[in-house]
């Protein structure tokens, strides 16, 4: 019998996500013990604007990955049931989902403007012929019932209390991230205080062990702009989040869609969508082009032949052509076969996971182009030729020598198309070839509220909030591409 | 020039039979067109007898690759795969779901769609190098870093804000121009300004970012030391050796942007409701119209080796260093 109070779900895209985390992170311990590599990321490290887009991705990811744990909650044992078997509810709920409880839970009917306490449109009042703006359902409800011709009482003391709640909320934001840095400061001192008695210690390694530490005191110094900046974004997010926090108790603090929902609610959780479809395809895209690059690149021949014929001929197409047929296909193929999901969070997942695998079988040609190029001038060098003299063989070359050698490329590309990709979801959401209806994304937020900007006074929550948000993604990826560009750039290191 | 060229568009044969190949294994291997009949006729029309019919209305009830039943050369031309896949390079698209031929509709259609993508085009090719210069002009000032900022928030905003930002703004608020509608001959320039306008804005960012780091890496070679060591004025310079030099890479890198173009235009053209080729290929998207998705591949990928073609040639024209042959 299970004891926890639900049971886990992992949908497939929650284990991809997972099991890219887990490589990332590999790859990162693996990295830290390469010289090379090491001095490139101390370069992106020193640099104050990638530290700060990188902290901003972070919490981003956070978010992402609170999304990504999935669980169906025990329902109440209803009498007349078996006590000892569990229920559990349809719907599969994230973390995020729970977090966000208070902005999921208090739907209005209809649209209402950011923070309002009254519905967008005019409904009959009960009782009277009159039509007129009824209040919210849960926005403001606990402000006091205003009567004929009390509105601007109403209003001043909504006013108030936005004023009041607001202040609380970015106090509390403030106070957590002080305690935060009083941790992290104490942690750090504890840290170099045990390095500088290891130093004190060691008898026959002290010089090499003193001369570590000074290094490792002078690297902490050069990057203290950095961390500056880092801590003061840090603070920028927790006071916006205690704010967030402090208004969202009381309203909707972004609003609410057609059907009642938070856009904030909506806007946080098109997150993990957006994230997925730029990792994830990158995780299709890689191997493919990793592969055929090289190959076409260090064989030569007819199969070089063969790979360039088959990414020209895929690059030939447009890609919002190819993606569209691949995911019309794709959709008559999942609508035929509806034996296949159990759930339809599950179908959603799928053609969640189709449309990045699409993407990335149309998006590795540019890749593989330019490894294939580089491929062919690392063949050319000398320390390939002398592998290849000694006898080494084709495999063990191309996996020893030529791969490491191509890997910067490899993860500029992946850091440059993510930004990409999330863009292209909210486009291809709109033409009608994105995720499913039902996948909250920012496509189909804009696609939702799109038509909504016609309306007079304007509805124009949903969209501001869903621009906004992928704009500061989208962004942030970009500056920090452009750091770990310049770092790993040779030609840029004076 | 004229062999290079007849080669060139000799080798675009087999890239074509293999767009053909691989829309038609998406089609109609994928999904059977019983599948495709079953989808389009809906869950309460679904007989063996409709699904025929479906199926003999559309030619979609011969054999998919090869016919065993037929004699001779119709063994391999009396299959959907010839029909529908191998007609398209004679211009023969067959007809959309709605009746309507296809080649027909494209013909009509062009016009419109060509009235926006090329000022667009040229429009921002010219506003970004321009942009890119300024840039390199005041290279390492304040300017030059707000510029390039400026740039990378630009590439980050969706191509969906631009449009409906502007739409929203210059259409509904100042009301300049009309929201949306196309008209013939002179009278379409007013739908047209703030089509093209957007589609400049958009692209701006991320072509004169790159632009600027192509003219600085040109910058820093040695004959423009010489230039200015000869007392050639910085405009001179710019102008006379960086933008000359750097025509290759540029023209390069506006190949790629034939592709995004179309999908530009496809998002510019739905929204403003202009009767365009991309208008066409979101209405048949959404009506799951497969006949016209297919051809509107295989127009593409045309275009798109068509414009390789080109690339190749303006190079004799940028650089007189290179020859074809």
């Amino acid at each position: 019998m299970n004891l926890l109070p639900f049971q886990i779900v992992v949908l497939r895209s929650d284990a991809l996500l997972f099991a890219l985390l887990a490589a990332v992170f590999l790859l990162a311990l693996w990295a830290r013990r390469q010289a090379p590599l090491r001095a490139s990321w101390a370069r992106v490290a020193a640099n104050k604007v990638a530290m700060v887009s990188f902290t901003i991705l972070m919490a981003f990811l956070l978010i992402g990955v609170l999304d990504s744990l999935h669980y169906r909650a025990r329902l109440a044992v209803v009498s007349g049931q078996a006590a000892n078997k569990p229920i559990y509810a349809v719907e599969v709920t994230s973390l995020l989902d729970a977090l966000l409880a208070p902005l999921r839970e208090h739907p209005e009917k209809t649209y209402s403007a950011p923070l309002a306490t009254h519905l967008f449109a005019k409904e009959p009042l009960p009782g009277t012929e009159m039509r007129d703006f009824p209040r919210l359902a849960w926005g403001g409800a606990h402000l006091f019932a205003a009567g004929q011709g009390a509105e601007d009482a109403l209003a001043a003391h909504r006013g108030k209390d936005v004023l009041q709640r607001g202040f609380l909320g970015a106090t509390g934001g403030l106070l957590f991230w002080l305690l935060a840095l009083f941790i992290v400061q104490r942690v750090n001192i504890a840290g170099r205080r045990n390095t500088a008695q290891k130093v004190g210690a060691g008898d026959t390694a002290q010089d090499l062990n003193q001369a570590i530490f000074l290094t490792q005191a002078a690297v902490s110094t050069s990057n203290q702009p950095a961390r500056n900046a880092v801590s003061l974004t840090l603070l920028a997010l927790c006071v916006l989040t205690g704010v967030a926090i402090g208004l969202g108790t009381g309203y909707h603090v972004l609003g609410t869609d057609k059907v009642g929902q938070d856009v904030l609610y909506l806007s946080l959780k098109s997150i993990r969508t957006g994230l997925l479809i730029g990792t994830l395809t990158t995780l299709v895209m890689l191997p493919v082009a990793v592969v055929l690059g090289i190959l076409a690149g260090f064989l030569g021949g007819w199969v070089d032949d063969l790979i360039q014929y088959l990414y020209t001929t895929l690059n030939s197409i447009p890609g919002v052509l190819l993606i569209a047929a691949a995911v019309l296909m794709m959709q008559v193929l999942i609508d035929t076969h509806p034996e296949w999901f159990t759930t339809a969070a599950e179908r959603a997942d799928a053609r969640l996971l189709a449309l990045c695998l699409i993407l990335g079988m149309t998006s590795w040609t540019g890749l593989a182009r330019l490894l294939r190029g580089e491929t062919l001038k690392l063949r050319e060098l000398e320390f390939v030729q002398a592998a290849r003299a000694f006898g080494v063989g084709r495999l063990a070359i191309m996996l020893r020598h030529i791969l490491p050698n191509l890997m910067h490329i490899v993860l500029i590309a992946l850091v440059m198309d993510f930004s990409g990709l999330v863009l292209a979801e909210a486009v291809l959401s709109y033409v009608g070839v994105g995720v499913d209806p039902s996948t909250i994304s920012f496509g189909t937020m804009i696609n939702a509220a799109r038509m909504e900007l016609a309306r007079d006074p304007m509805v124009w929550w949903s969209l501001a909030s869903a621009f906004s948000f992928m704009f500061i993604l989208v962004l942030a990826a970009n500056l920090f591409t452009d750091a770990v560009r310049d770092a790993f750039d040779p030609r840029a290191i004076s | 020039m004229l062999a290079y060229t007849i080669r060139r568009l000799l080798y675009a044969v087999p890239i074509l039979l293999g767009v053909n190949l691989l829309t038609f294994l998406l089609f109609f291997v994928v999904n059977s067109p019983d599948d495709m009949a079953r989808m389009q006729l809906g869950a309460k029309r679904v007989t063996p007898e409709a699904i025929q019919k479906w199926k003999a209305d559309r030619g979609y009830d011969q054999p998919l690759l090869w016919n065993g039943q037929a004699n001779g050369v119709a063994k391999a031309t009396d299959t959907v795969f010839f029909n529908k896949s191998m007609r398209m390079f004679l211009g023969d698209f067959g007809r959309a779901d709605d009746g309507r031929d296809i080649a027909n509709e494209i013909k009509q259609r062009a016009m419109p769609s060509l009235a926006i993508a090329v000022p667009t085009f040229i429009l921002g090719l010219g506003v970004a190098i321009a942009f890119a210069l300024l840039l390199v002009f005041f290279r390492a000032s304040a300017l030059d870093f707000a510029g390039v900022v400026l740039c990378v928030a630009m590439m980050s905003i969706s191509g969906l804000f631009y449009i409906i930002g502007g739409q929203w703004l210059v259409a509904k608020m100042w009301q300049w121009v009309p929201i949306s509608g196309y008209a013939t001959g002179l009278t379409a320039a007013k739908f047209l300004v703030l089509p093209v306008l957007i589609g400049v804005i958009a692209g701006l960012g991320a072509s004169a970012r790159w632009y600027r780091t192509i003219f600085l890496e040109e910058i820093s070679r040695d004959y423009v030391r010489t230039a200015r060591a000869k007392g050639v004025s910085e405009t001179g310079v710019l102008f006379g050796h960086v933008l000359r030099n750097a025509m290759i890479p540029i023209l390069t890198g506006v190949v790629v942007m034939i592709p995004t173009l179309f999908m530009g235009s496809l998002l510019t053209e739905s929204f403003f409701g202009i009767p365009g080729l991309g208008s066409y290929t979101i209405e048949a998207i959404n009506a799951q119209d497969f006949s016209v998705v297919r051809a509107m591949v295989f127009i593409g990928s045309v275009l798109y080796i068509v414009g390789l073609l080109a690339t190749d040639i303006s190079y004799t024209l940028a650089d007189p260093r290179v020859s074809l042959k």
